[in-house]
């Protein structure tokens, strides 16, 4: 009798834990229906070709793999950081210096053979963003900078440094030759680019990269002592003080690998999707890798899946701009819905009160409706 | 021409703090009152569409600044509704906030709009026989209504944070929320009027930018400056008069730079750019030292049934 309690109650836990993500999820898509119908489309059909269409085929699926791969990395890298307890929104910069050290160095070193030319591009790229993170780590570990401003400005800061790169010293001679001089520069050679995984697509090994750097990501954090730290740096850090860590030393490190994780990201674009330094190559995947990286529960494991997930989303958004002539901006804004809506749920898991309320609420008083219904409508009322 | 050049400089200075200015202020009483609201940007970029929107349907700038007020009133009670009802993590959620009112303005922009245009919006009036003073006339009586109101706003703020009743709660909300909930101050009522208030400022600082200073609306039009009024208020230390000082020095950088691509002067133009960007992160590195003056309680939800 005893034990058939305990397991009910975690049945009950469980459920709810689920009922309460779930219920949010819907939430910020309802309210993102409310915005394709004020953009008039149908909220239904909107949804429909963002979410299905792109899986009706090999070319949907390999190009949400595509946008997976960067939207892995970053996702990793953030998560990296808010575990250790600072908040990163400077993935869009980080991106653009990785890219940018990346290429510079596949540009100087073009005749390495392949075998190394790509690892130590990837290298370069984890450097220069590591570096560029490293900014605004230093300033909040030692001067108490608040980071996520300081990681922000970066973002415009290194915007800048990219496109002076890309049209100043990086530009491809071709372009001054002919007198266009489009900000790009000139081809990555063949060497650096990364395999093609399906003859025909733009599926490249970036994908492969990313699951299994996400993997030693997952071991490094809960398997090793480095990892055990980071993570005691985020959950307490006058705790983690106390037992003598470092704790200034590890928040710089956090953000770093956080910052070279997102320059990856970067080299990933450039080497297996551009091929070149181009404008407007982060694609704002430094923002959607924040709402991956909650989506994912910050956990390495997690975020694979809900990288494909917004993968799908980012080109579905791109589908259905053509199929019912909806600005593909909307899906920044959804994105900012979830984000809202994920954060929001904190109180309904950690407020034992609020919880064993509505767990009355649901499971106690309406036992006769369908458990899964009633939750989220009781979920609906008490965030309304 | 070299004092023509630096009227030039702090006349524009004058003109584009404006927008740092309200933005700035209306963070600071979400701050004073325990609030950290990092949404002012994506705030301000709807304040500035619907601002713009309005005008160029009904010719009436001053209904353009009402309609920015009210959605930027809008968007800061869904903020103060997550931060102090929710007691969500702010950091966090400014951000979602701020994607969510970027994807919003830049959606409608391509829905209601489609491609650029501009409106008249409201153009500077030269004052009456002070505009003829040399040089202190170009520099301070020659430009358009909402600079003297936005500077106005300033003694306005500090007479409400410190001369008033209700200043009084919003400092003993955010720096001792239990003790102000003990005699009877209703710390949750207090937190939303400013969230809110700031809210509707940083509305109109974003009107401020589509109809006195570009007349146009494009993509991600504020272009940073909502971050850098919350960086303002750091640097501000969180008084009027320190938010006006910052203002005036990023608007000074940011004229600053324009003047340089006006004047033909050799300097790359991404570098100039990022001046303002710079400066942000220099004044943060020496003046987030002196926590003494921060509200106690910034950024930390109050629960009222929580125990000590």
């Amino acid at each position: 009798m005893e034990n058939k309690n305990i397991k009910n109650k975690h049945y009950i836990d469980t459920c709810y834990k689920l009922g309460i993500v779930v219920t949010a999820i819907l939430i910020a898509l309802f309210l993102g229906g409310i915005l394709f119908l004020m953009a008039g489309a149908n909220p239904f059909e909107a949804y429909a070709v963002m979410f299905t269409k792109p899986l009706g085929n090999k070319f949907g699926i390999t190009e949400m793999l595509v946008r997976a791969a960067p939207l892995m990395f970053v996702g990793v890298g953030i998560s990296v950081a808010f575990r250790s307890g600072i908040l990163n929104i400077g993935g869009e910069g980080q991106i653009m210096m990785g890219a940018a050290a990346g290429i510079a160095f596949t540009l100087i070193f073009k005749d390495l053979p392949r075998s190394v030319l790509i690892p130590s591009a990837f290298i370069a790229s984890f450097i220069g963003g590591a570096l560029w993170a490293g900014i605004a780590g230093y300033m909040k570990a030692y001067l108490q900078v608040n980071e996520i401003l300081s990681t922000v400005m970066l973002n415009y800061i290194a915007a800048q440094i990219y496109v002076f790169l890309i049209r100043g010293p990086l530009i491809d001679p071709k372009e001054i030759a002919s007198g266009t001089g489009i900000a790009q520069t000139e081809l990555l050679t063949k060497t650096a680019w990364l395999g093609k995984l399906i003859k025909g697509t733009r599926l490249h090994t970036g994908i492969i990269i990313a699951i299994v750097l996400s993997i030693l990501i997952y071991i490094m954090l809960w398997k090793t002592t480095l990892g055990y730290r980071l993570r005691a740096v985020g959950a307490e850090a006058k705790a983690a003080n106390y037992a003598g860590m470092n704790v200034k030393l590890y928040l710089v490190m956090a953000i770093m690998i956080s910052g070279g994780f997102c320059g990856m990201a970067g080299a990933v674009e450039a080497l297996g999707v551009h091929h070149r330094g181009l404008e407007g190559l982060s694609a704002g995947y430094g923002f959607s890798g924040i709402v991956v990286a909650l989506f994912g529960g910050l956990h390495p494991l997690g975020i694979i899946p809900a990288s494909a997930l917004f993968g799908l989303l980012i080109l579905g958004a791109d589908m259905m701009q053509r199929a019912v002539e909806v600005p593909s901006a909307i899906v920044l804004a959804i994105q900012g819905l979830i984000i809202l809506a994920i954060v929001s749920t904190r109180i309904f898991l950690t407020d034992k009160k609020i919880k064993e309320k509505i767990i009355k609420k649901i499971f106690f008083q309406k036992k006769d409706k369908i458990e899964n219904n009633t939750e989220t409508d009781a979920v609906e009322t008490e965030e309304v | 021409m070299v004092v023509e050049f630096i009227v030039g400089i702090i006349s524009a200075g004058i003109m584009l703090c404006i927008p740092y200015m309200i933005a700035g202020l209306g963070e600071m009483f979400g701050q004073k009152s325990g609030v950290f609201n990092l949404g002012v940007e994506g705030i301000m970029m709807v304040g500035a569409f619907f601002a713009f929107f309005t005008e160029l349907k009904t010719g009436s700038s001053f209904l353009g600044f009402i309609m920015a007020m009210i959605a930027g009133g809008l968007m800061g009670s869904i903020y103060a509704y997550l931060a102090v009802t929710l007691r969500v993590v702010q950091g966090i959620a400014g951000i979602g906030l701020h994607l969510f009112g970027w994807g919003l303005a830049s959606t409608f922009f391509r829905i209601y709009l489609g491609s650029i245009t501009t409106i008249d919006g409201v153009q500077a009036l030269n004052i009456p026989f002070l505009s003829n003073i040399p040089i202190l006339g170009d520099l301070f009586f020659k430009h358009n209504i909402m600079v003297y109101i936005g500077f106005a706003l300033v003694p306005l703020s500090w007479y409400a944070l410190n001369k008033t009743a209700w200043g009084l709660k919003v400092r003993a909300v955010g720096t001792k929320p239990r003790a102000a909930d003990t005699v009877g101050i209703n710390v949750n009522a207090i937190r939303y009027q400013c969230v809110i208030l700031g809210g509707i400022m940083a509305g109109l600082g974003g009107a401020y930018i589509t109809l006195c200073q570009t007349q146009i609306f494009t993509d991600n039009i504020t272009a940073g400056r909502g971050f850098i009024a919350v960086a303002l208020v750091y640097f501000g230390k969180w008084k009027p008069k320190g938010v006006m000082f910052g203002a005036l020095l990023f608007s000074l950088a940011h004229a600053l730079q324009r003047s340089l691509q006006v004047y033909g002067i050799d300097f790359p133009y991404e570098l100039a750019v990022m001046i303002p960007y710079v400066l942000v992160i220099v004044v943060l590195a020496f003046s987030s030292k002196s926590k003494h003056v921060k509200p106690a309680d910034l950024g930390i939800p109050y629960n009222r049934e929580s125990r000590l």
